[in-house]
């Protein structure tokens, strides 16, 4: 099993990823430029937070026209597992891998703090080794992570159980009060209708060692990785 | 045979000569769909109450592009070349409608 990190000019959580990968997890990874194409030899793809472009135009707008982009839509489309964080969320509603949108936060801040985040199904790759309602003390590190998508869309994400995480109180119970940016519904994180695409706004590779403050954010990257065992 | 080569050379090089290029110019305006939540244009209209303007019910923040083209561009082809740049670059049609305006 091969770990593949995008890595575009202005990321900056790649070697957070690659780290948490390679130590953490304890398996191969690789970094992939964004002019690269040939993703073969990956069984799983992290788009990673950063600043992609500078934020130029609107988060992840740019990015999403790199040339590796073009194989990642292949990538997923043949089931294959992509993880987007922070701005990799971002770069997956964009490039239309993900529905909805992220703009700025309601009060205009850039938040940075860690958060609690209730999981909120266990039936995707990167959730499965958790239970559904448990409590996650992982960090955001954003001024656009308001998701916002239209009524249709909410209904299908609920339908179909796609809302991944939600921002919750310390208790788990999800209120206006613990949403920290305007969110729709709460969202940190939701998933394709293939179940094999996710993108969320908090960085769990900031939340892998105690050391760190948390390491509740071990058991996505553990999910994925059981996941990825059981298949092959 | 021998003049064209000379107008050529004088298009490439007529910044040289001080004479600037004739474009077409197409100006593409993107704003935030209505009700899309701005927090930038109520802390603008928040801005300009305290400059002691009374009376701004509301203030979106949009963006503003302008897009030069060869002169030989036809303007209907133009107009058709900047909508799909607008649509599919400048703007996220999730939250944001745009105008394309060519000015000739």
């Amino acid at each position: 099993m091969k770990f593949g990190i995008i890595v575009f000019p202005g990321s900056n959580c790649d070697h957070d990823a690659y780290h948490v990968i390679s130590k953490q997890v304890g398996q191969p990874v690789d970094f992939i430029w964004h002019r690269d194409t040939d993703l073969n030899s990956f069984d799983a793809l992290i788009i990673p937070g950063g600043f992609s472009y500078g934020d130029y135009l609107r988060a992840g707008a740019l990015a999403r026209f790199s040339p590796v982009m073009d194989s990642v839509k292949k990538f997923a489309a043949t089931g294959g597992f992509v993880l987007g964080i922070c701005n990799g969320f971002q770069i997956l509603c964009e490039a239309g891998l993900l529905p909805g949108a992220l703009i700025r936060n309601r009060d205009l801040n850039f938040i940075c703090e860690h958060l609690s985040v209730r999981v909120e199904t266990s039936d995707t790759p990167f959730t499965n080794e958790m239970t559904p309602g448990s409590v996650l003390l992982i960090p955001i590190a954003h001024a656009e992570g308001n998701y916002v998508c239209d009524d249709a869309t909410l209904a299908e994400l609920q339908r179909e159980d796609r809302i991944v995480f939600r921002y919750c109180e310390q208790s788990g119970v999800v209120s206006e009060a613990a949403n920290p940016n305007g969110s729709r519904d709460n969202i940190a994180g939701i998933c394709n209708r293939s179940r094999n695409v996710l993108g969320l706004m908090p960085h769990p590779e900031r939340a892998c060692e105690d050391l760190l403050g948390s390491s509740d954010g071990r058991d996505i990257f553990r999910s994925l990785a059981a996941t990825l065992a059981a298949v092959a | 045979m021998k003049q064209c080569y000379v107008l050529l050379w004088l298009k490439e090089n007529q910044e040289l000569f001080g004479i600037r290029a004739t474009y077409m110019k197409a100006k593409v305006f993107v704003s935030l769909k209505p009700g899309v939540l701005d927090p930038q244009g109520k802390a603008i209209q928040h801005s300009v109450e305290l400059l002691g303007f009374s009376g701004i019910t509301d203030v979106r923040q949009g963006k503003y592009f302008e897009i030069a083209l060869q002169d030989s561009a036809d303007q209907e082809e133009a107009r058709e070349s900047v909508t799909r740049i607008a649509r599919e670059v400048l703007s996220n049609p999730i939250i944001e409608d745009y105008l394309v305006e060519i000015e000739a």
